[in-house]
């Protein structure tokens, strides 16, 4: 009886976890998928139009804008913050005095919402009042920086303030995996006269597989779902220069009064993700049954 | 538990670690220039503010701005600045940040020690739905919470902050529980200890670093979050991002940069302090679980 | 202080309680956008007026310009079972909810106040559902106004331009004596509003088909180019960092002397009022020019829901506060706008209050009193947006005149 209940006890205990993701996560999202084929303006109905919608958002110019930025962005971002990530993770690795202090400065823009930072940022990279501002007091007369006010580079602002805020989780990701290599082999290589740098490229480096991949799929998610970053610095301008999927799918949703297309796009986001991020969970999951 | 010693230095000259140090000081002032452009700027009067150099110290240093921010300045038709709401976010985020980081820890828990056939398909499930963009729920959350008797009720948030930090939560505990010695748990087992007495007695004692970084990340997440503040939140209920979001973003109106950058380090400083304080744990909780995937 | 807020808090919970024994408990819970500074001031008239009747005002301020949050916030909060008493709204907005069936009746209270007589028609379009009154309209403001920094136009020749030509000329005179002719901020919102007074320059006939009614002919039309054309035009009297930049900066900038003037609603008087300019001796107030006569307008109502049985009594109360002629006035004093009341006198309004009193009642009389397009008032949100669309895309450079009328036609069709 007592074993019985036992056997039972896990089960019950995942249960109403379980029953929470899958009504508010998938049932939402059928949900969602079912919106995205009616026509839907301010508030939801259930006027089937089949596949309408999606072909009226890939007919929006918007939307292929805002898909494009989104490449632009998310590529940049994601390569950027590893790369920096790694590298100050590298610097920090190396006996540093005051480590927990830089250390801690390099962590905290991940702990302020952007509603706080934006304000700072826009100030900071605004010609009038900011860096270029200054410059010109200091006496620096012809520098020039005047990104966020033009339509083609505005998004790469977007890039700056983005990485400011997650590189310093990523370099704390990678310190942990150095910290986790283990030193003999370090020590066999130094023995047989490997440099420094040859150590880190060959044989450290590529041990930092797991955490490159980790890396990648929380920027990934980040990327895609940057929402609060773009409202905050551009609000999508100058003109729309710098919407992505997620201002897209917002506006369109909630001010736009066209809740149908706003679902499409809402599934086209969540398809991007998921072929993403399904084969490295995959991979992950096999992987760790079969160290088992 | 301690951070193991860092032998993977390279063992190098003087000039470069000089030019390490320059570099590690170089981000520094990278990541810190956001910080100080609102501290020197909330401590400068309006007019310095309008006459100035953004990245110059304040010249007469006032905290007008912050006693302005916290307690009088006019957020909607009440003036009682952002107090209220300081206080309402902390009660909404403690219990939610208990409530993920307790299942989540019992998810954990099972995933690894108690698998079932399955258990790897609802864990991958659990996992997907970190990733599911946060506006699409808002329609139908808004009816479940309608239908359940909590729309506008701190009751209501908490309870979306959990099932949408659950993801998050069982993740960080799956990994860290995968790599604690199974055989500890059946030896219990074969003591007699049930299936809870495991969970309090051998699993919770040494869950220490990533208990940590699970509050951190909740933590952060919760209190930062607007979206789900804005919509579910009542008169009485409202979380300081949104009662911070209404000060900085009115339409109209003299905008008062000191006060609003004071406000905006105000509504930062808890996520702050839990950064400082516990930052040391961060990667020592990462190593332990997080980042192994 | 403390003390003084102490005893307020005491007197209006006696208040309170004495009120709740009477009657039952009265609570309103409004929804808006008012948020910070003047203007949340002056609403918190309309609060302590109805605390004084015994009713309990529930504050639910969510902020962002022309109130994108604070409807989303809506969406929530009805799709909950659980609306608000009273929610700010613009134009469209009230009509699309009524549309669905969410809002209230306030004709009993409407028809004992004569709102019907008092109420420009223009107006109650908006506040009218079905015959029903639905929204109690708290101000009328305008949008085609233009604000000169009077030193600035005194260097430029002193009078103030009447004409799209004069105008050039007066801003070919500011851009020589060295200053950023026009001020304006790069917002969607902002480039409309500039667009629907340019649009209504070329005649209050044309802004009719191709805003309100939408013609495909006059939205893609000769006229539209021309009007993208002036668009243009303007665009080289801006300065380089116009991108972004909010409203209220701009006007600091005519405030100061660095831009000489600046075309935003009437809103923007205030910023000039708070920083101690008169109208007529700083600063000068003027139709944009080629649009004399006429007025384009939004109007912030407060939309009533179909709230609970026992709501509906202080839900009446409010509305009957807001359309109150003392409180219209408190209220736009502060707001730089109109009362929607055009039976109130002026005499407590500055010049440019005045001049706004006298062009609403002469053009609601000529009929020359429409909504703005770029305030909710002129087409449903999602037109609106699709226009937003071309017009800043156009102001930034993406396409030349012709090709922006065309994309304006197919926009326009594409949300309807």
């Amino acid at each position: 009886m007592r074993d019985r209940l036992q056997e039972w006890v896990p089960r019950i205990v995942l249960a109403p976890s379980f029953v929470a993701i899958l009504i508010f996560v998938y049932g939402f999202i059928l949900y969602t998928g079912w919106l995205s084929m009616t026509n839907s303006r301010m508030l939801p109905n259930n006027d089937f139009v089949g596949l309408a919608n999606y072909t009226k958002l890939f007919g929006l110019k918007h939307w292929s804008i805002a898909l494009t930025n989104l490449a632009i962005f998310g590529t940049l971002y994601i390569v950027i913050c590893s790369c920096l990530g790694l590298f100050l993770a590298i610097l920090l690795d190396q006996q540093i005095r005051s480590e927990g202090f830089i250390r801690t400065v390099y962590l905290y823009p991940m702990a302020i919402s952007f509603i706080v930072t934006g304000v700072a940022w826009k100030w900071f990279l605004d010609p009038g009042i900011g860096l270029e501002n200054t410059m010109h007091q200091w006496g620096w007369e012809s520098f020039q920086f005047n990104w966020i006010k033009d339509r083609e580079m505005a998004i790469y602002t977007i890039v700056i303030a983005a990485v400011w805020q997650s590189s310093g989780y990523v370099m704390a990701m990678f310190l942990a995996g150095l910290r986790g290599v283990d030193n003999e082999i370090i020590k066999a290589a130094q023995v047989d006269g490997a440099s420094g740098v040859l150590i880190y490229r060959r044989i450290i480096i590529p041990m930092m597989r797991p955490v490159f991949l980790s890396a990648f799929v929380v920027l990934t998610h980040l990327a895609i779902k940057s929402y609060d970053l773009v409202v905050a610095m551009t609000g999508g301008g100058p003109g729309r220069a710098t919407e992505v999927p997620a201002t897209f799918m917002y506006s369109y949703t909630f001010t736009r009064n066209q809740m149908g297309v706003g679902a499409s796009s809402a599934i086209i986001m969540l398809i991007m993700v998921f072929s993403i991020v399904v084969p490295y969970l995959y991979s992950e999951i096999r992987h760790g049954e079969k160290n088992k | 538990m301690s951070i193991p010693s860092q032998d993977n230095a390279i063992n190098a000259g003087s000039l470069t670690r000089i030019l390490i140090y320059t570099l590690l000081i170089f981000f520094v002032i990278y990541y810190l220039l956001p910080l100080w452009v609102m501290v020197s700027n909330s401590l400068k009067t309006l007019d310095e503010i309008r006459g100035g150099d953004m990245l110059a110290p304040p010249k007469d240093i006032t905290f007008e701005p912050w006693r302005q921010a916290w307690s009088q300045t006019q957020i909607g038709v009440e003036a009682t600045g952002l107090k209220p709401y300081f206080f309402n976010s902390i009660i909404m985020v403690v219990p939610a940040v208990f409530l993920s980081t307790f299942l989540g820890a019992l998810n954990g828990y099972v995933m690894t020690k108690w698998e079932f056939p399955g258990v790897n398909l609802i864990f991958g499930l659990m996992l997907l739905a970190c990733f599911i963009p946060f506006q699409i729920v808002l329609i139908p959350m808004a009816r479940i919470l309608g239908m359940l008797g909590l729309a506008g009720t701190l009751g209501g948030l908490i309870m979306v902050h959990t099932v949408y930090g659950l993801g998050f939560t069982t993740l960080f505990f799956r990994n860290y529980y995968a790599a604690f010695p199974t055989e500890l748990v059946r030896a219990a087992q074969i003591d007699g200890a049930s299936f809870f007495q495991v969970f309090w007695r051998i699993l919770i004692p040494s869950s220490g670093p990533i208990i940590v970084v699970t509050i951190i990340w909740q933590f952060t997440n919760v209190w930062n979050d607007f979206l789900f503040g804005a919509s579910f939140s009542s008169y009485d209920s409202t979380p300081i991002t949104v009662a911070l979001n209404n000060l900085v973003n009115s339409s109209t109106g003299v905008k008062e940069y000191n006060v609003h950058f004071a406000g905006a380090i105000l509504t930062a400083l808890p996520t702050l302090i839990v950064y400082i304080v516990s930052g040391r744990y961060f990667v020592r909780g990462l190593m332990a679980g997080a980042v192994k995937g | 202080m403390e003390r003084k807020l102490a005893l307020k808090a005491t007197a209006s919970a006696l208040v309170l309680g004495l009120a709740a024994s009477a009657a039952t408990a009265a609570e309103v819970e409004v929804l808006h956008w008012w948020t910070a500074g003047g203007e949340a001031a002056a609403l918190n008239v309309l609060k302590e007026d109805l605390e004084s009747k015994g009713v309990t005002w529930k504050d639910m301020p969510v902020a962002g310009g022309s109130g994108v949050e604070a409807m989303t916030v809506l969406r929530a909060r009805v799709t909950s079972g659980n609306p608000p008493t009273a929610v700010q709204m613009l134009g469209f907005d009230i009509k699309d909810w009524a549309a669905e069936g969410f809002l209230g009746d306030l004709s009993d209270v409407a028809a004992a106040e004569d709102w019907d007589s008092v109420v420009p028609p223009a107006l109650q379009e908006f506040s009218k559902w079905d015959g029903k009154w639905i929204a109690a309209p708290v101000n009328v403001h305008s949008t085609n106004w233009m604000w000169i920094n009077k030193d600035a136009l005194d260097a430029a020749g002193g009078k103030a331009p009447e004409t799209w030509e004069e105008l050039i000329a007066v801003l070919d005179a500011m851009k020589a004596n060295g200053i950023t002719p026009l001020a304006h901020g790069g917002q969607a919102w902002q480039d409309g509003t500039v667009f629907d007074s340019v649009v209504l320059g070329l005649g209050d006939d044309f802004y009719k088909s191709a805003i309100i009614d939408q013609d495909p002919e006059a939205l893609g039309g000769e006229q539209m180019v021309e009007a993208f054309k002036r668009m243009e035009v303007l665009r080289g009297y801006f300065d380089e960092n116009f991108s972004g930049r909010d409203w209220n900066l701009a006007s600091a900038m005519v405030i100061n002397g660095e831009a000489g003037m600046q075309a935003m609603g009437d809103w923007a008087k205030g910023e000039f009022v708070k920083a101690n300019q008169v109208p007529g001796e700083d600063f000068v107030c003027i139709r944009f020019p080629g649009t004399q006569g006429s007025v384009l307008f939004n109007s912030d109502q407060f939309a009533m829901f179909d709230v609970a049985e026992e709501q509906v009594e202080a839900q009446k109360m409010m509305a009957s506060a807001v359309m109150n002629p003392d409180f219209q006035v408190a209220f736009n004093l502060v707001k730089g706008s109109v009362p929607a009341r055009t039976d109130i006198a002026d005499t407590e309004f500055d010049a440019c209050g005045k001049k706004g009193m006298a062009d609403l009642a002469e053009a609601a009389a000529n009929g020359t009193l429409q909504g703005s397009m770029a305030h909710g008032h002129g087409a449903s949100s999602n037109i609106k947006s699709a226009i937003f669309d071309v017009v800043t895309a156009h102001l930034n450079g993406e396409y030349g005149a012709e090709e922006a009328a065309e994309e304006l036609a197919a926009a326009v069709e594409a949300a309807k």
